[in-house]
């Protein structure tokens, strides 16, 4: 009798829910997520799957009065992705009104499922300060309910939080560019076993597309050169204060809390030698460290455009160097996606 | 990157201090680990600045809410790091309604429920608002 107690406590428990901190939130949350239902799945290996890599510059697209950059592919993808590509069984939902969302988020809840979730970090209490903008496409993880107050894994913290009702209603019916509309995402059923080897296929094929393969000039590899383009441009078209605002937002996008470091570079250089390892194949820890060579380019190109934001000078040689710098990258990379899209699976 | 080259620069201004978060370096081996980082020079130059702009532009603003040029509407907006087409969003207006309602001639005249909703978006009381820089 005792026994059977014991047991049905540790089932209703939210506790038995194991926070990691990752360096991205949605691969984290993807990871942490599946680690919960025994798949032993890694950040790096869930960004991989998911094909998280990209890169894309959205001039028309103004965030707070700067043109858009991105490391990232966009925000759902990765769980989406790596979810379909392990055979996961999973249930996403968007909501119209803040009390259906938390009523579903409850009604969940109780069954003991942690629950992901999209939401704003400016509505996140807390998060520092420092990082809370209106990003409204932040991942975290609900996995429980004590004294009226949400249970919170949110990946990129060290350490679990707690969120009033109040609060994380407002966060995930933030409005702007994207509206995250409560919408919430959570396992349903793993398979016995997945097949991991057929998982990081994909996920590399579909990497190498997305970077290689879109015919404007905003999205993938291309969009490399068309922001070295316009930084060139930036002295004769800006004004100091905007070049170097502008400048700025790059430099959060490439290196703030969320990429790893270097745009996301390192962290799926870590995915390729961990698939090097588990495929026992030689050529990926190849690419991997190549990669880590090309994510050393980008933090050398953020630690310039650094420089020449405090500097705040539209000195025109060295935008052009900076420009120059980016083009690298851009080439390098070219080359290195040209390749590991021919590999032979 | 390397594990000793992890940058650990302290974003010392809002807070910024209490994360540390996550990047991945190469051990001796090669071999990926996460390592904690406090932050890192450049990264946190571009977060400060952008930062500041927010801190300069709402201290322009306070100072025309102050002389009058401006209605409390207009600092709490840009207090809140929102944009016009954002307020107007979240307030359910047109852009050229809630542009009206930075006047202070409109603002004095306002409807109680609309300075209410006003007042719950900037996540402040009516009285609050009402009364900002209309002190000293």
């Amino acid at each position: 009798m005792e026994k059977i107690n014991n047991t049905q406590q540790q089932h209703t428990a939210p506790n038995n829910f194991i926070h990691h901190q990752h360096a991205h939130c949605e691969s984290g949350v993807t990871a942490n997520l599946l680690q919960h239902y025994g798949i032993p799945i890694t950040e790096p290996m869930a960004f991989g799957i998911g094909a998280g890599l990209f890169f894309g510059h959205l001039p028309f697209l103004k965030v707070s009065g700067t043109p858009g950059s991105t490391f990232r592919t966009w925000p759902g993808a990765i769980f989406k992705r790596v979810t379909q590509r392990l055979g996961v069984n999973i249930h996403t939902e968007n909501f119209r009104t803040p009390e259906k969302a938390m009523l579903a988020l409850d009604e969940t809840l109780i069954t003991n499922t942690p629950v992901g979730m999209l939401s704003s970090v400016f509505y996140l209490p807390y998060l520092p300060e420092a990082f809370r903008f209106h990003f409204n496409a932040h991942n975290l993880v609900v996995y429980g309910k004590e004294n009226g107050n949400y249970l919170v894994s949110d990946p990129v913290m060290e350490n679990v939080s707690t969120i009033a009702p109040e609060d994380l209603a407002k966060a995930r019916f933030a409005k702007g560019t994207p509206e995250p509309k409560g919408y919430m995402y959570y396992v349903k059923e793993v398979p016995a076993t997945v097949d991991f080897a057929k998982a990081v296929q994909q996920g590399i094929k579909q990497t190498c597309f997305m970077m290689l393969s879109p015919p404007v000039p905003w999205f993938g590899n291309k969009a490399i050169f068309f922001l070295a383009k316009k930084i060139k441009q930036y002295p004769a078209k800006l004004t100091p204060r905007k070049a170097s605002l502008y400048l700025g937002n790059i430099i959060r996008m490439q290196e703030e809390i969320g990429t790893g470091g270097a745009g996301f570079r390192y962290l799926y250089a870590a995915f390729l030698q961990e698939a090097a390892q588990l495929l026992k194949r030689d050529d990926l820890q190849v690419y991997s460290e190549e990669l880590t060579k090309i994510g050393d380019d980008w933090r050398n190109f953020a630690y310039h455009a650094a420089r020449l934001m405090k500097d705040r000078k539209t000195d025109l040689v060295s935008y052009d160097e900076l420009s120059q710098l980016l083009i690298t990258c851009g080439e390098k990379e070219k080359d290195f996606f040209k390749r590991m899209n021919k590999l032979q699976w | 990157m390397k594990i000793n080259e992890v940058p650990q620069d302290p974003k010392d201004f809002k807070e910024g201090d209490k994360l540390r978060k996550l990047v991945y370096a190469v051990d001796s081996e090669g071999k990926y680990t996460g390592v904690n980082s406090a932050g890192w020079d450049a990264e946190n130059t571009a977060l400060k600045q952008a930062w500041d702009a927010v801190d300069e532009a709402l201290s322009e603003t306070e100072a025309k809410v102050r002389s009058g040029e401006l209605s409390p509407i207009a600092y709490f907006m840009q207090k809140n790091l929102m944009d016009l087409p954002l307020l107007a969003k979240y307030i359910g207006k047109w852009k050229w309604q809630v542009r009206r309602h930075m006047k202070p001639a409109v603002f004095e005249k306002m409807d109680p429920t609309l300075l209410q909703a006003y007042a719950k978006v900037f996540n402040i009381t009516v009285d609050e608002l009402n009364s900002f820089g209309k002190d000293k």
